[in-house]
């Protein structure tokens, strides 16, 4: 198929895209970092239309549904997310810096996803036919890529605000190429507060879709538990900024547990738990 | 804190009132949350997991109530503090918020004037003159100001999306909205369960503590399906496609317009009188103890039924005998009956018969042409009925939240003040939300202003 072809030279563009971020990190040359955002951009457009690819292939072949439907399509359009929301603020921004912490995802979820996960296009069971599983992943997924893009920074954050303690902020070393913390940790909270409201849909479009299948809108299984989880912890992020004591350093570190459980809520639990949302699982 | 001087209830008022206290619950729910999502939780556990453990963690965890932690008493303990807490740092703030909406200061402070940006510019005529002059600037450009007369100068204040400060108060109160909901569904709702076999009628379910829940209207089960997905090299494959049972409801036995042949599928409930029907399970209610054929005679094309019941021997036309020997259901072929022919104490022969399919078997080359058309056991439906007189409240709150979210985070409450004196004025400006932006809509605001020359 086609689009599978097209997805290899998706996760090509994002290791150049990748490779030249690191470029610009060490190397502080301005046409470097331009390089980095440009082939995240191209790989950006080739993936949204292999996407569309994917999804009219499903239709040749008779089962036609949204490319979202098991483990390697949603890893797919994660990486996807997590480049546009980069972008955005990207371009909004302007700290091109970011895609150095913020590519790696998107790379290794297509590479993981190209490599390792099976590809077939397989038909719907029952209880994943309606459009609830469209809006629902779409949410879920958008806010995750937000909150990957946040645990991004607050590495950065935490790196910035290390070596200004330590105070070796000397003019031109790799720490002058960062933000300002302050940046940082309003980045942070911006890519939260994009990320928060979409987590928050994706679960009121999985209990409005559970109900509507199954009859109970919250049933405490595992992945709902976890995807609640996560909510709680941003949760505590988004207040953490009200309290002394509680801003700075630790809201970064909020921010990448949030990120982990985030990861584990997708694929821990799909491995290590068992759960309703047996779409998910590896095998 | 020197809350020495505070009496007892006053401390705990402020203990409740703390944003500390909310960051401790949030995460204690985050974390405790896990215990329910690694050890199994009733109704669901599998029999075998107890050999899995001491009888001694069995019963500790009992104790704690791990086995159905969602519900156990320290868990709702927490959720209800939660409530409490957040019910009273809305108490403190809410009354500030409100009187900051609806009575804002005027005039800007010493203190605000220091840290909020602003711009000083000359003025060219009278204060009162400038005063009326900058008034329609900022009605035009902004919002319409009011004016304040502090000694010799003039303050103006204008101010867009007062309200929006409300929008965290809208999320926090749907959280008790939600909360509220999922309360009523638990004391005035239930959820229940129910098995019908085609043909069947039914006017109550099982609750899930076994009572049997009146309906006040009837279900029958006229007919269910099950249809698999096309296998990639024809045929059917295992994959479940759909299954579908089409379901008539009746009151004291009269006909319910609409209610008639309805069809109900995953995904595709029925309700009605705010009971809800949803495709569960299902499954073969009874084995066959009848198989029912039509046998054709080649040369004379007379067509009878047949009905073979297992262990007995039946008499075909021509004198010969057949019995069943087996039935089987493969997906891509469908069923299939192994029949035995004998013909008078020879050996008798084995073949196979495709369900409605008569071609396949004229094949077999035999006088008697078989098809098999069906047995009597018939498929159950499982259906899970539900009422939940709190869904609503539920999606009101769901709803409230994500448009207090929209307000909380993406919309911002910007002010502007113009401090008017003899022969110059100082533009202030301040939003509650997304600083950069209104950065630059300010400094277009006072490049405008400076523009207009005053
Ligand atoms: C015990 C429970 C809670 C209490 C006592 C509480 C209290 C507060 C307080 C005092 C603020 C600061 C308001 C301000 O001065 O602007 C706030 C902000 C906020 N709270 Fe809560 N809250 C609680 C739970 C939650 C939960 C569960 C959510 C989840 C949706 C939430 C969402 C927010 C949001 C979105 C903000 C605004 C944050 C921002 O503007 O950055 N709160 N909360």
């Amino acid at each position: 198929m086609l689009s599978a072809k097209l997805f290899n030279a998706v996760t090509i563009f994002y290791m150049l895209s990748t490779i030249s971020f690191f470029g610009y990190l060490a190397s502080r040359n301005k046409t470097v970092g331009l390089a980095g955002s440009l082939l995240a951009w191209l790989g950006f457009a080739l993936q949204t239309a292999a996407l569309g690819l994917r999804w009219k292939e499903s239709y040749d072949i008779g089962i036609g549904h949204a490319p979202m439907s098991n483990l390697y399509e949603s890893v797919l359009f994660f990486a996807w997310s997590t480049v546009l929301i980069f972008g955005i603020i990207d371009l909004k921004y302007k700290y091109r810096i970011i895609g150095a912490f913020v590519m790696p995802f998107a790379l290794l979820a297509m590479a993981w996803a190209q490599l390792y996960l099976p590809a077939d296009i397989n038909p719907l069971l029952p209880a994943l036919q309606s459009n609830w599983l469209l809006y629902h992943v779409i949410t879920c997924f958008l806010g995750y890529a937000a909150f990957a893009v946040a645990c991004g920074v607050s590495v950065m954050y935490l790196i910035k605000a290390k070596s200004e303690a330590k105070g070796n902020e000397a003019a031109g070393g790799l720490m002058s190429q960062f933000p300002p913390t302050r940046v940082l940790d309003d980045l942070n909270y911006k890519a939260i507060m994009v990320g928060f409201p979409l987590l928050t849909l994706g679960i009121i479009t999985g209990a409005a879709w559970a109900n509507y299948a199954w009859g109970t809108y919250w049933s405490w299984d595992p992945k709902e538990t976890w995807s609640l989880i996560v909510w709680f912890i941003y949760a505590a992020f988004l207040h953490a900024r009200f309290t002394k004591g509680w801003v700075g350093n630790r809201a970064a570190w909020l921010s990448i547990i949030g990120f982990g459980a985030t990861i584990f809520c997708y694929l821990g639990v799909n491995i290590l738990l068992s759960g309703l949302h047996s779409y998910g699982s590896l095998n | 804190m020197s809350t020495n001087q505070r009496s007892f209830p006053g401390q705990i008022w402020d203990f409740f009132c703390s944003l500390k206290l909310t960051i401790f619950l949030l995460i204690t729910l985050a974390i405790t949350s896990i215990i329910g999502t690694i050890i199994p939780q009733y109704p669901n556990i599998d029999e075998r997991y107890w050999a899995t453990i001491s009888a001694a963690r069995r019963a500790f965890y009992d104790k704690l109530g791990f086995f159905d932690m969602y519900h156990s008493w320290w868990f709702l303990a927490l959720l209800a503090i939660f409530s409490i807490n957040l019910i009273s740092c809305s108490i403190k703030r809410l009354p500030h918020v409100l009187k900051f909406v609806t009575e804002p200061a005027k005039t800007i402070s010493e203190t605000q004037q220091k840290i909020f940006p602003g711009k000083e510019f000359k003025l060219h005529g009278s204060v009162d003159d400038s005063r009326d002059r900058l008034t329609e600037f900022l009605a035009s450009k902004f919002a319409a100001p009011v004016i304040t007369k502090d000694g010799s100068h003039y303050h103006l204040f204008a101010q867009k999306n007062a309200w929006c400060r409300l929008g965290v108060y809208v999320v926090h109160f749907s959280i008790l909205v939600i909360f509220a909901g999922a309360i009523i569904g638990n004391i005035w709702g239930y959820k229940g369960f129910v098995t019908l076999v085609e043909g069947q009628t039914i006017n109550s379910v099982k609750a899930r503590n076994n009572k049997d829940i009146p309906l006040g209207f009837e279900v029958k089960c006229d007919q269910f399906k099950v249809s698999f997905y096309d296998a990639p090299g024809g045929g059917s494959s295992q994959m479940p496609k759909e299954f579908k049972s089409i379901l008539t409801l009746t009151e004291n036995g009269k006909e319910i317009p609409g209610y008639k042949y309805v069809r109900v599928i995953v995904n595709d409930p029925l309700s009605y009188k705010g009971i809800t029907f949803y495709q569960s399970s299902y499954g073969p209610a009874n084995d066959p103890t009848t198989f029912y054929f039509t046998v054709r005679g080649r040369d004379n094309g007379k067509t009878e039924q047949l009905a073979i019941r297992p262990g007995i021997q039946s008499k075909l036309p021509d004198g010969r005998t057949v019995t069943i020997v087996d039935l089987t259901d493969n997906p891509g072929e469908g069923q299939v009956a192994v029949l035995a022919l004998s013909d008078h104490g020879k050996e008798p022969k084995f073949f196979r018969v495709f369900k409605n399919n008569p071609t396949l078997d004229e094949m077999r080359g035999d006088n008697l042409i078989f098809n098999f058309t069906g047995t009597d056991a018939r498929m159950y439906t499982g259906l899970q009925v539900n009422k939940d007189p709190g869904v609503w409240v539920v999606w009101i709150g769901c709803i409230m939240m994500c448009v207090g979210l929209c307000i909380a985070f993406f919309m911002s409450h910007k002010r502007v003040w113009i401090v008017v004196q003899h022969g110059y004025a100082r533009i202030y400006g301040n939003a509650s939300k997304n600083q950069p932006a209104f950065q630059t809509q300010f400094e277009a605001l006072t490049e405008e202003l400076q523009k207009q020359n005053i």
